[in-house]
């Protein structure tokens, strides 16, 4: 008998792993669906038909269905995720196409860079913000806060950045707006060229958390051990410090991990506003001339990071909740 | 909507037809039947509506005007606005004047103008998108609720529940490059994508209204499914329904603007406000020495701001009043 637990959580990971083999299944029929004959789709119309038949030949077109799939999946389980269709071989001339995995990997690692400084700068940002919103509930401070996070919650990414472009950079020459970071650049030089890009994700997030944060406190003032604290002559942040948070981890650690999550989706647009050498720019530009293995390596990455984060989310939630933890 | 102003005319046929006239009810005093039908005198629509917006906050106010501006800018777009949505200049680039307000874009065509038609295209696809969203994920989220358990049920919630996994602008730039990108395509993708959300509410709110006597009943006197659907439970989960079509429709609203910022969403040269960012965003560079031209790619911008907004606001006064909520 399984500690119920380690149980629920098993399942969780049963169900993540479900979700992704899914995830693989449609992203692996995306060749399929695409009208007409592949080949000729890429190569364009007037083709030769031995190219055609080349082409099929070299994607392994030619197999059967489920051979195809299971070789594609242990390729993207190694690391071997094809090769590009831009500057590919059979189109003419000689190959110049680059496997796919050389064209994500240093690009990840940028994004990843960027989705850890927007996260070290918003979460610090949001739980204070939320605290003390909390702490001093209903005065000029909480209005203003909830305000201005409604307001921005409601902005698109782009709308966000450009203003920042425009006052930071345009104006005040604090910040340059073009983020095109270099790989061999030392460390402060690239967050000073990420910053803006890091601040508009920030922005972009830190409403959610905020109000998260602060509704989690709120709920728990009602609750009967406050009033007690309250009667005994507690002040009022002794109370939500060491009464209230450590019961408000579980909803609070949840929404910071969703949050997380959502940098993922975040960053495809903010990327694109700063021609910031990222995964999201690569996909959009792949998505723009149907660069097929291409979207399909960038969107695993994508929906892998989202799903393992809600994963996380969840068996976080799961622990922290201590009705589960001691059964009766 | 009832308009009862006074004792209503149907009452007043009822009260005649069982032998009452008015001057009856006045000379006997009081009349039973007279009382049952004052209860039912109650305030009109128009009364009702009156007395909600003066008890409105300011926010929501501000967002009912916004959101009225915008509906009689898309509706009355070809009498407003100056030129064509797709006419052309010889001028790219103009710099703001009285001949072009807010200047023109890089193929010379008037950004006033587009921005006018941009409230029609950009809001009307996205409220047809929400709309679709709506029926899909609505109507499969009821049908799931009423086969609560059900080999269907199952079905269709598990398949959402994978949908949800995977970030819908992700899903939607994966649907798209395979698709390829269209206004019909955007509509039809951006709304099956969101009407997994519309499902997980409709089901949820729908399972408590299933289990009711009512819907038993309508069942025992073996009404078809799409009586049950939109007769017995659809008119019980209308406010959360509402609500939530206004959340949902901020959501799809910068879904659409966001991949027509990426060059994927709808295409030239229908004015769009998510392209239209794009194709000027360059001018925001030469802020010092034209103010204006760099105010050129917020505009459109900001009209996608303003609107989510204004919606934002409206949502959180009706959630604040149908919940009853005082904080």
């Amino acid at each position: 008998m399984l500690h119920p637990v380690v149980r629920t959580i098993l399942q969780r990971l049963g169900l993540g792993l479900i979700t992704l083999f899914v995830v693989s299944l449609i992203l692996f029929s995306s060749i399929e669906f695409l009208p007409g004959d592949f080949g000729e789709a890429v190569l364009g119309q007037a083709a030769l038909p031995e190219t055609v038949a080349a082409f099929r030949k070299e994607l392994g077109l030619d197999l059967p269905l489920h051979e195809r799939y299971f070789d594609w999946l242990g390729g993207m389980l190694t690391g071997d995720m094809g090769n590009s269709f831009s500057g590919r071989g059979s189109s003419g001339g000689t190959d110049r196409s680059r496997p796919v995995i050389e064209l994500l990997a240093p690009r990840l690692a940028n994004t990843l860079f960027l989705a850890s400084m927007a996260a070290i700068i918003s979460v610090p940002l949001a739980l204070f913000l939320g605290i003390t919103a909390a702490l001093y509930r209903n005065s000029i401070y909480d209005r203003s806060v909830n305000a201005l996070t409604l307001t921005t919650i409601s902005f698109p990414e782009f709308f966000v950045a450009y203003l920042l472009i425009l006052i930071l950079s345009s104006f005040l020459k604090l910040f340059p707006s073009l983020a095109n970071i270099s790989p061999d650049a030392p460390f402060w030089d690239r967050a000073y060229l990420t910053f803006l890009p890091a601040l508009t994700l920030t922005l972009v997030i830190v409403a959610h958390m905020m109000r998260m944060t602060r509704a989690a406190i709120i709920n728990l003032m009602a609750s009967p051990y406050i009033e007690m604290a309250e009667l005994k002559g507690a002040s009022k942040s002794e109370i939500i410090l060491r009464h209230a948070l450590p019961n408000a981890w579980a909803p609070i650690v949840t929404v910071i991990a969703f949050n997380l999550a959502y940098l993922v989706v975040g960053v495809v647009v903010v990327e694109v506003v700063f021609v910031y050498p990222g995964v999201g720019q690569l996909m959009v530009d792949a998505v723009t001339t149907r660069d097929v293995p291409v979207v399909q390596g960038c969107a695993m990455i994508f929906a892998a990071t989202y799903i393992l984060l809600n994963l996380f989310a969840d068996i976080i939630s799961i622990i922290t909740n201590p009705r589960l933890l001691h059964p009766r | 909507m009832n308009n009862e102003d006074d004792l209503n005319p149907s009452a007043k046929a009822e009260l005649a037809d069982q032998g009452f006239s008015e001057s009856d009810l006045g000379n006997h005093g009081y009349s039973a039947t007279a009382e049952v039908t004052q209860i039912r005198a109650r305030r009109s629509f128009r009364e009702n509506i009156w007395r909600g917006l003066r008890s409105a906050p300011p926010t929501a106010l501000f967002g009912l005007t916004v959101i009225s501006l915008y509906v009689f800018f898309a509706l009355f777009a070809p009498l407003l606005a100056p030129y064509g949505e797709a006419e052309i200049f010889d001028m790219s680039y103009a710099p703001w004047s009285d001949e072009f307000m807010f200047g023109t874009d890089q193929l010379g065509r008037d950004i006033l103008s587009r921005m006018i038609y941009g409230a029609r295209n950009t809001v009307g696809i996205a409220f047809v998108t929400t709309m679709f969203a709506f029926v899909i994920g609505g109507g499969l989220g009821i049908t799931a609720a009423i086969n609560n358990g059900g080999w269907l049920d199952n079905l269709l919630s598990r398949s959402v529940d994978v949908l949800m996994a995977i970030p819908s602008l992700i899903f939607a730039l994966i649907l798209l490059s395979m698709f390829g990108a269209n206004t019909i395509n955007l509509i039809m993708i951006i709304a099956v994508l969101d009407s997994t959300r519309v499902f997980r509410i409709a089901r949820a709110v729908s399972l408590n209204v299933v289990v009711m006597d009512y819907v038993e009943a309508a069942r025992l006197r073996g009404e078809k499914l799409a009586w049950i659907l939109t007769r017995e439970i659809l008119p019980n989960i209308m406010p959360p329904l509402v609500a939530e079509f206004g959340l949902r429709f901020c959501f799809v609203f910068l879904t659409i603007a966001a991949l027509s910022f990426l060059g994927v969403g709808i295409q030239p040269p229908t004015a769009d406000w998510g392209s239209m960012v794009r194709e000027t965003a360059g001018l925001i560079q030469f802020a010092e020495y034209d103010l204006t031209a760099a105010m050129t790619p917020m505009l459109p911008a900001a009209a996608i701001a303003l609107l989510t907004v204004a919606v934002n606001f409206v949502v959180d006064w009706f959630l604040h009043k149908s919940s009853g909520l005082k904080d």
